[in-house]
C-alpha cells in the first residue's frame, strides 16, 4: 500500500521516516470500504452474478425480439415523441420561472436566514420526492395524461433548479453588486443588474442540461399514464410487441442525442 | 456647509481597530486625498461614508450635506436616497463584466429614474445620450458596446467614473482608484477626477497609496495611521521627511523613490490650498 518504497531515499541522501498515522488511516479506510461491500453483498442479491453467463441464452432470446425494429407506425411514434418533448418543455419552463425567485431567496448572500431556511426546506421537499411519485399524485388530481407529467416535472425540477441557481448566486463576485447599491438602486435592481448578468451563463447551462434530463424523465413518466412516447412504449413492451418497442427506443435515443447537440449549440451562442 | 461630516467614527474588525475615533469635515468642491499605508483604514472610512459599512456601537455620526447616512452604528432610513448623491469608484472598478460598457454606465441612472423603469432596464434616449456623452468625456466613447470584461484596467476605471457622472452625484468617493493601474493609466484617471472636480464642482475624496499623487492632484490631504487621523492639512506640507516622522518605516510604502518632486503649479491646481487646521501628533 505504501508508495514510499518506490523511491530510493538513499540516492537522495535522506531517509524519509514512514508516517505511521497516515498509513494506518489509509488502511483503515480501505478496510471499512471492503466491510461495507461485503455487508451489502447478500441484500443486493449479488450471488446471482453467475446467471449472467449460465442463462445468457434467455437474454439473447429476449434481445433478439428487439433486433428487428418495426417502423411501420413511425408517424405515430414521432407524434408521441413530440408530446414527450412538449411535456419536458413546459415542465422545465415553469420550473425556471419559479426557481429564479426561489433560487435567489435561498442564497445566503441575498436573503436573511429566516427567509433562506424555510425556502430551502421547501425546495428540499420538492427535490426529495421523485417525479414519479409526484406524477402519481397529479394523475389522481388532474387525471391521466400529459398535464400530470408537466406538473410532476415542474415541481421536482423547481427543487433542483432552486438549489443549483442559489449555489451560483452564492458564488458571485459581490463587488459589482456593491457598486450598483452605491448608485442608490433598489434591492431588486441590484439583483437585475448585478446578480443576474453574473449567473446567467451557469443558469443557462443548468437549464439546458435539465431539459435534456426532463426529456428522458418524461419518457419514463409515460409508465404511469402521463402520456407521450413512454406510455406507448410500455404498453407495447407489456404486450410483447418488441419490434415496435425497439423502433420507439431508437427514436428516443435519437431525440436525446439531438437535444444534446442542440443545447451545445445554444450554449455556445449565449455564453 | 460641509458635504461630508464624520464625527467620532470607530470600527473594529475582530481584534483589529480599523478606525479609531475619526472626525473630519470636508467642504463643497474640495479635492481631498486620503493617504496611509495598507491597513490604515482608508477603504474602511470610505465604505462608511457611502453607507456600505456600519460603524460599531457608540455615539458616532456620518452626515452627507447635513443629512445623516448613519448614526450610532445604524444605517439611516434615508441611506438609499443619499447614496444617489454619492458616486463611488473602487480599486477593482466593480463593473458588471458581462454587461456592455454603456449598460454599466446607464446603471448610474437607477437611483434617479422611476423604479419600474430602472428595474426593467428601460432607459430613455436622453439617458442613453447622456451616458454616451459621459463616456466621451472620460475618453472612451468608441467602446460603448464592448463587454466591460474586455477593457483594460484604465478603461474600466474611466467607465466607472462615467457611471458616477451619469449618476450626477455631488460627491465622489474614490477608493484606491489607481492602485491596480499602470502609471500612465493612473495619471489619466487622476486627470479625469481633477477635471470633474474643477469643472463640475464635485467634491472628491480619493484614497491613495502614494503621496506623490496626493501632492500633485489634491490640495488637501488627510493621513491615516492605524485607523487614526494623524495629519489633516495642505498636501504641500507633506514632505518626505514629514512622512517619515508620521509613519516611520512604513513611509517607504507611500513614497515612490524614483518620482520627481511635484511641481508647484501642479499642486496649485483647482482651488487655493486649505489652511492646515490640525496637525494631530500620533
Amino acid at each position: 500500500m505504501s508508495h514510499i518504497g518506490k523511491f530510493s531515499p538513499q540516492a537522495a541522501g535522506v531517509t524519509i521516516a514512514r508516517d505511521w498515522t497516515r498509513s494506518i488511516g489509509n488502511t483503515g479506510l480501505w478496510v471499512i470500504l471492503a466491510a461495507l461491500l461485503l455487508w451489502s453483498w447478500g441484500p443486493a442479491d449479488m450471488g446471482r452474478w453467475s446467471y449472467l453467463f449460465t442463462d445468457a441464452g434467455n437474454m439473447t432470446r429476449y434481445a433478439s425480439g428487439f433486433a428487428r425494429p418495426n417502423f411501420e407506425q413511425w408517424r405515430y411514434y414521432l407524434e408521441e415523441m413530440l408530446v414527450t418533448i412538449q411535456i419536458a418543455l413546459w415542465g422545465t419552463f415553469l420550473a425556471v420561472l419559479l426557481a429564479v425567485p426561489f433560487g435567489i431567496l435561498s442564497a445566503r448572500n441575498m436573503a436573511p436566514w429566516y427567509i433562506v431556511q424555510p425556502v430551502r426546506r421547501l425546495m428540499d421537499l420538492f427535490r426529495a420526492i421523485h417525479e414519479m411519485v409526484f406524477a402519481v399524485l397529479f394523475v389522481v388530481a388532474v387525471g391521466l395524461g400529459p398535464f400530470a407529467g408537466v406538473m410532476a416535472l415542474f415541481i421536482h425540477t423547481t427543487g433542483i433548479f432552486a438549489k443549483l441557481f442559489s449555489e451560483a448566486v452564492e458564488a458571485i463576485d459581490p463587488r459589482p453588486v456593491e457598486a450598483i447599491r452605491a448608485t442608490g438602486a433598489s434591492r431588486l435592481q441590484e439583483v437585475v443588474f448585478g446578480v443576474i448578468p453574473q449567473v446567467m451563463p451557469l443558469w443557462l447551462s443548468f437549464t439546458l442540461y435539465r431539459f435534456e434530463s426532463n426529456v428522458r424523465s418524461a419518457t419514463v413518466l409515460g409508465l404511469i399514464g402521463a402520456g407521450g412516447i413512454g406510455q406507448v412504449l410500455f404498453e407495447s413492451i407489456r404486450g410483447f410487441y418488441y419490434p415496435e418497442a425497439s423502433a420507439m427506443l431508437i427514436i428516443v435515443i435519437a431525440t436525446v442525442t439531438l437535444t444534446d447537440l442542440l443545447s451545445q449549440q445554444l450554449r455556445r451562442l449565449f455564453i | 456647509m460641509s458635504v461630508i461630516s464624520v464625527r467620532n467614527l470607530s470600527k473594529r474588525f475582530g481584534k483589529k481597530q480599523a478606525l479609531d475615533d475619526v472626525s473630519l469635515e470636508i467642504g463643497q468642491g474640495e479635492m481631498v486625498a486620503l493617504i496611509g499605508a495598507s491597513g490604515s483604514g482608508k477603504s474602511t472610512l470610505i465604505r462608511h461614508i457611502c453607507g456600505l459599512e456600519t460603524a460599531q456601537n457608540g455615539a458616532s455620526a456620518i452626515e452627507i450635506c447635513g443629512r445623516a447616512i448613519q448614526s450610532d452604528g445604524r444605517i439611516s432610513r434615508d441611506a438609499r436616497e443619499l447614496r444617489r448623491d454619492i458616486g463611488v469608484i473602487f480599486q477593482q472598478f466593480n463593473l458588471v463584466n458581462r454587461l456592455p460598457v454603456l449598460t454599466n454606465v446607464l446603471v448610474g441612472n437607477l437611483g434617479r429614474i422611476p423604479r419600474w423603469r430602472g428595474t426593467l432596464g428601460l432607459f430613455s434616449a436622453a439617458e442613453k445620450r447622456e451616458a454616451r456623452d459621459a463616456l466621451a468625456r472620460v475618453g472612451i466613447r468608441e467602446i460603448a458596446w464592448q463587454r466591460a470584461s474586455t477593457l483594460s484596467g484604465g478603461q474600466q476605471q474611466r467607465a466607472a467614473i462615467a457611471r458616477t457622472l451619469v449618476q450626477r452625484s455631488r460627491l465622489l468617493l474614490a477608493d484606491e482608484p489607481i492602485a491596480s493601474l499602470d502609471p500612465s493609466s493612473a495619471r489619466r484617471v487622476m486627470e479625469v477626477l481633477a477635471t470633474i472636480n474643477r469643472e463640475n464642482g464635485i467634491t472628491c475624496v480619493v484614497s491613495l497609496h502614494q503621496v506623490e499623487y496626493a501632492r500633485r492632484y489634491c490640495p488637501r490631504t488627510i493621513a491615516l495611521r492605524d485607523g487614526r487621523v494623524v495629519f489633516d492639512g495642505p498636501s504641500a506640507a507633506l514632505t518626505n521627511d514629514f512622512l517619515t516622522t508620521l509613519y516611520g518605516a512604513d513611509s517607504e510604502e507611500l513614497i515612490l523613490p524614483e518620482a520627481a518632486p511635484a511641481r508647484p503649479e501642479d499642486t496649485q491646481r483647482g482651488r487655493p490650498l486649505i489652511e492646515a487646521r490640525a496637525l494631530v501628533a500620533a
